[in-house]
């Protein structure tokens, strides 16, 4: 005997609204606006450091300069300590906090 | 001040700034060498919480890489010395490692001086400099705001006399 078989359907996902578990956001690492940094050193670190272009470091020292900081980075939490870490070598007034 | 000669970053320095340079590359050296007092604004300028909500999470942090980002920046102040002519006036010449130590020493000096001065977002040091001048020529705040002023000068030439980065 036949009989159809029935189709097979897969339960139908319901999208659940929920945060992302804090535990999978990435983090940043902050640089914060000082008084003291020449923008053409901010600038040059940026690109020593990160390896972004010119026109991309000079974007975030003027991020950094006018909003007062800036997100430099973005990672896990070991590496964006690094990046911190680094840029306290190079005089630079960095953070870390979660995105 | 510097300029680009071949692939070396070169100035002539005057007997003058020799001295200075050599006094403040010394000072650095000495606020790191010295048991660090975290309360001191220097300090904490030089050495910032990594994470400002959280001071054990940052003391924890400081634990394992403190010493050796002091020693870095010793190292860094150390190359000032080193390239400096022992006595009098004399030219100094760079290479790109040199050029990048002493960009970061003199930086860490200007950050130093800087938070020593009270110098803010406001602040318009040749106004400053006026003020500080009528008050009495002959003040330590006159003298530290040339030298901060001048080690602003020397970090913006050697900047410039730096190759591009590609």
């Amino acid at each position: 005997m036949g009989g159809m078989a029935l189709p097979q359907v897969a339960p139908v996902e319901t999208p659940e609204i929920q945060e992302e578990p804090e535990a999978d956001r990435p983090w940043v690492t902050i640089v914060w606006d000082d008084p003291v940094n020449l923008m053409s050193y901010v600038t040059w670190v940026f690109q020593k450091l990160f390896g972004y272009s010119k026109d991309k470091a000079e974007r975030l020292m003027m991020d950094v300069h006018t909003k007062g900081k800036a997100v430099v980075s973005i990672g896990a939490r070991e590496r964006m300590e690094m990046d911190a870490n680094r840029l306290h070598g190079y005089g630079l007034w960095a953070t870390v906090d979660r995105s | 001040m510097f300029r680009r000669s071949g692939g070396h970053c070169v100035a002539t320095f005057a007997y003058d700034e020799v001295r200075v340079l050599k006094k403040v590359a010394g000072e650095v050296v000495g606020l790191l060498t010295d048991g660090m007092d975290h309360t001191d604004p220097v300090v904490s300028r030089l050495f910032p919480d990594i994470y400002p909500d959280s001071p054990e999470d940052s003391q924890e942090f400081r634990l394992y890489t403190e010493s050796d980002l002091k020693t870095a920046k010793i190292d860094q102040a150390g190359a000032i010395l080193a390239a400096l002519p022992d006595e009098g006036e004399g030219e100094v010449r760079l290479d790109g490692e040199a050029a990048e130590a002493w960009l970061m020493a003199i930086n860490d000096a200007r950050l130093a001086m800087g938070t020593r001065l009270d110098i803010g977002a406001e602040t318009d040091l040749s106004d400053e400099l006026d003020q500080a001048v009528l008050e009495d020529p002959g003040s330590s705040r006159v003298f530290q705001l040339s030298v901060y002023a001048y080690l602003g000068y020397l970090q913006e030439s050697l900047l410039n006399a730096l190759p591009e980065i590609k």
